[in-house]
Formats: structure tokens, C-alpha cells, sequence
């Protein structure tokens, strides 16, 4: 986890995100991180998620489980595709959206972080969405709001991005079933990822047969090994007989930090062709958080190639987000008031 | 001591035929010739699975799993082993025969009907339930039953199975029925 922005501020050590996600029955109350949650939880987000989906079928695409409920998107971070799906998760649920996009200036610190949430806690809402360029921010929010205000990471830093990895686990569940006997390949800038963070905590969890990343050293953190992953840098070899690929973008930012020579080059070595696909399992699947830089690290014919599920994901993602939505809702209620 | 209420509950196979009696001649006055059957998870889909088959139903059996349209979420959140709702065919302008296991409250009905109707408009709906309970608290009546039975505020009654199905007469616990 690194120590730039507010989380350096923050008094420390305090109870970790882990444990103060779960409430004292075992239920989610708030989810800041894969890490911890234990098998049987996922799993059922999962299988609350099936039931989730199979409401596309209706011609009333929504229910009524959190009427009432207000859900703040706090985007301190651009995003499009992830804070698109939580408010049409949100919606789908009946509750009512309100999206603030806080831009992430040198200004936007500490304290004043803190008052933007007291603010928003006046106006009687009852989840936080959070994405941050900072590391733990949604650990932060969460420790200091309201006692009735759920937290929901939506991508701190490079540390989490939980319904990320659990909308992939549900792709991958969907595709291959049981995670036991998958090889899976993570390649790309791991360095960075939130996203490989989380998928590979899941992934672990849920008892996956290999896992493995693919990258330059340079776009590896130190003893990545220690997560539970093999480690390869020559993608040829680390493709053979994988059952997943997931690519990760390629965050053209670090180009300038002198991590990659070139986005060419790094097409040359590590972007996903057909010829390199070829050597994983003939009915692997593909996947990409997004948004996909192509040409950079996949080309334009595996991404709208057979293999790819990407726009599978996109739509799994509403049905993930519910289920996490609608478990924490009932979950944090259910464990307070005697109504 | 042995009561009609024991004797009707020991057996299902003559309350499934009476309830497969009553919606016989239900279509027949109402003129359906095609209905669609849903059942709701999990005991009305028990007893449902009986009906269709011994109705002879042309269209598959449809599952509702009520869990997102229950009215007491806010109490006691999500039930962890919610199973996806499945209605092969349109509901648009079907008659439909809605079965349950026990109506008791009212509730599950209620919150039947809407799912339904987030589906389609259908031409009708007739409720069919194995067992008919006092303890209604919402203007719900079912058009066919197996039997009546009058529990009082502390029994409760459980339909278990898949296979065999067994109706059992508890002492009302902790938990609250819906």
C-alpha cells in the first residue's frame, strides 16, 4: 500500500479494512477489499448476483429492495464504466443516485475531505461509492462516517477495486465453473493494478488450480510471489495452457516514469495477438477490465475476437454491484434497528 | 390425539388431487384452455411441479423467487440462498395459475403478484395453494386449496421435500414466517 495523499495524514494503525468490512454476525457491511473475505461470501455475491441477472429477462428491469435509499457515487478519480454501472445498479435497485465528481486537486486533502463527507452525511443518505487516487481512501471514509453510511470501494490507488474482481470471478464462473482446475493469466502492468490486487486475492480464495502474471520486472511489485502467483515475463511461455487471459490496461501515465521504453515495444513483447492466444486452451476466454488500449496491450482482433467476454463483463457488472448493493443494505439494517 | 387436520396433512397426494380437481373445473368455467403455471420457491414449486404434471400443462413450469420484492427487506436483509426467478414464456395476456405451498399472511403474494407484473401483463391470475391457514393480513384469497386448516398465532406449518413431500405441524420458534 503506498503512503501518498490523505492516507499519510491519517492517524494509524486503526482496525484494517478486513475486519471492520465484515459486522459481528458475518455479514458485509461495508466492502473495501477482497482480501479476507471469506470463500462462502463470495460465493454467495455470486449466486446473488445469478439472481440479479437473470432480471435482464424482465420487461420491468427493476426491484424495489432499496426504495428509499440514497446511494452518493463520490468520484474523486475520472471513471465512466464503473460509475455508470453502479448508478444503473443503484437504480435498478430503487434507490435514488446522486453523483459527485470531486476533482482531485492539491487542495482536496484531509480535512477537507472530511467535510465534503460530513456534508454529504447531512443530507440523510445511506451508501458511499467511492473511487480515490489514493490508497486506502475508502478504508479512510469508512472509519470516519456516519455509523448508518455503508462504504463501497469502487478503485483506491493501486489497492483494491473489489466489485471488480468479483464481477471477473462471475465471468469466469459463468465460462469455465468450477475455479479448482484453472490456469489463469493476468498480463500486464500488475505494478498499478488495483484490479490485479483484487483478482488475485479472489482468485486465491476461491481456490483457483494456478495463477499466474505476466509483465516485466518493471511492472511488477516487489515479491509479488508472496500473493500466491507464478511469475513469468516471457508471455509465450506463461500463455501455455491458460483457461483465462485477463489483460490489464496499460496506464500510459507510467511510460513517462521511465518504466517502458515505448508502448511499440511493449506491443512487441507483451500486447495479446491470435499467434500468442494460440498457445493457451482452445476454448480459453478472454477478459479486460477496460478501458482497452488497442494495439497497446491486445490487439483489435482478440478483443472483439471469439475468446473475448469483454462486454460480458460490462453487464455482469450491474448484477455483481446489486448483489453487493443489496447485501450490505439488508445486512447493515438488519444487524442495527429493531423496526 | 389424532384430528381431521392430522388426517388431511398425512396426505399431500389426496390434497394435490383435489387442487388438481379444483383448477379442472376452474378452467372449465373460466373457458382456459392454456394456462402457464408458476410456482413459488421453494415449497410452491414443490407442489406446482405435482400440478403441472398431473394437469398435463403444455408450456414449462415457471419459478418465482420473491426475495427482491419482499416487504420486510429493511428487517431482515437479503436470504442468502436466493435462486434466479425463471418464467420461460411471455407473460403478456396468459392466464396464470400461481401456486404456493401455504398462504398464510398474505405477504408472499403481494409480493408475487408485483414480480409478476415486472414481467408482462398477464390475462388473469388465480392463486392455488396446498394449504390454506388462518392469519391473513392482506385481502389475499386463494381460488383453489387442498385444505383448511385453523392454526391459531402460535403454530406454524412447514412443507418439506423435494421428494417425499411432507406437511408438519411446528410450534411457532424464533423465527417469523411469511
Amino acid at each position: 500500500m503506498n503512503t501518498t495523499g490523505i492516507v499519510s495524514r491519517m492517524p494509524l494503525p486503526g482496525p484494517l479494512p478486513s475486519s471492520m468490512q465484515l459486522n459481528e454476525q458475518g455479514r458485509l457491511r461495508h466492502l473495501l477489499t477482497i482480501e479476507g473475505l471469506p470463500r462462502a461470501l463470495i460465493t454467495e455475491i455470486l449466486d446473488t448476483a445469478e439472481s440479479f441477472a437473470a432480471m435482464n429477462e424482465q420487461a420491468v428491469k427493476k426491484v424495489p429492495l432499496l426504495r428509499g435509499k440514497t446511494v452518493v457515487n463520490l468520484f474523486f478519480e475520472a471513471s465512466t464504466r464503473t460509475r455508470t454501472t453502479f448508478e444503473l445498479a443503484a437504480k435498478r435497485l430503487s434507490a435514488d443516485v446522486l453523483n459527485i465528481n470531486i476533482s482531485t486537486s492539491a487542495t482536496v486533502k484531509g480535512e477537507s475531505l472530511l467535510d465534503t463527507l460530513r456534508n454529504i452525511e447531512a443530507m440523510y443518505v445511506d451508501m458511499f461509492v467511492v473511487r480515490h487516487e489514493a490508497s486506502g481512501a475508502a478504508h479512510f471514509i469508512a472509519r470516519h462516517v456516519a455509523p448508518h453510511i455503508a462504504v463501497l470501494n469502487a478503485g483506491d490507488g493501486r489497492h483494491a477495486h473489489p466489485t471488480q474482481a468479483l464481477l471477473d470471478m462471475f465471468t469466469i464462473r459463468r465460462h469455465k465453473g468450477d475455479f479448482t482446475k484453472l490456469r489463469v493469466a493476468i498480463v500486464g502492468d500488475i505494478l498499478h493494478s488495483r484490479v490485479a490486487r483484487s483478482q488475485i486475492h479472489a482468485l486465491n480464495i476461491l481456490n483457483t488450480g494456478e495463477v499466474r502474471v505476466i509483465a516485466p520486472k518493471s511492472l511488477l511489485p516487489a515479491c509479488v510471489e508472496t500473493l500466491g502467483v507464478h511469475v513469468f515475463h516471457d508471455i509465450r511461455e506463461g500463455l501455455k495452457d491458460v483457461d483465462v487471459v485477463i489483460m490489464l490496461r496499460l496506464q500510459r501515465e507510467r511510460m513517462e516514469a521511465g518504466l517502458l521504453p515505448s508502448e511499440h515495444e511493449f506491443f512487441q513483447l507483451y500486447g495479446l495477438t491470435e499467434e500468442r492466444l494460440a498457445l493457451a486452451t482452445p476454448d480459453c476466454i478472454v477478459m479486460h477490465p477496460g478501458p482497452a488500449n488497442r494495439g497497446v496491450e491486445i490487439d483489435s482482433r482478440v478483443a472483439d475476437g471469439p475468446h473475448s467476454v469483454i462486454l460480458e463483463q460490462v453487464s455482469y457488472g450491474i448484477a455483481v454491484r446489486m448483489a453487493v448493493m443489496g447485501m450490505i443494505m439488508g445486512g447493515a439494517s438488519g444487524g442495527g434497528a429493531n423496526a | 390425539m389424532t384430528t381431521t387436520e392430522d388426517i388431511a396433512i398425512h396426505d399431500i397426494d389426496g390434497l394435490i388431487d383435489r387442487m388438481a380437481a379444483g383448477l379442472r373445473s376452474l378452467l372449465a368455467e373460466r373457458r382456459i384452455d392454456d394456462p402457464v403455471m408458476i410456482g413459488i420457491h421453494s415449497g410452491g414449486v414443490w407442489v406446482a411441479e405435482r400440478l403441472h404434471r398431473e394437469l398435463g400443462l403444455s408450456q414449462p413450469l415457471g419459478s418465482l423467487d420473491i426475495t427482491f420484492y419482499r416487504d420486510d427487506f429493511s428487517r431482515i436483509g437479503l436470504h442468502p440462498q436466493v435462486k434466479p426467478s425463471s418464467l420461460p414464456f411471455a407473460i403478456d395476456d396468459r392466464h396464470i395459475i400461481l401456486v404456493d405451498d401455504v398462504l398464510n399472511t398474505g405477504r408472499t403474494v403481494r409480493a408475487a403478484l408485483n414480480e409478476i407484473f415486472d414481467f408482462g401483463r398477464p390475462a388473469s391470475v388465480v392463486l392455488a395453494v396446498l394449504v390454506d391457514r388462518d392469519g391473513r393480513e392482506l385481502p389475499v384469497e386463494a381460488q383453489v386449496t387442498g385444505c383448511f386448516l385453523d392454526l391459531g398465532p402460535d403454530r406454524e406449518i412447514k412443507l418439506r421435500g423435494p421428494a417425499p413431500l411432507s406437511l408438519d405441524i411446528v410450534e411457532r420458534g424464533g423465527e417469523g414466517g411469511a
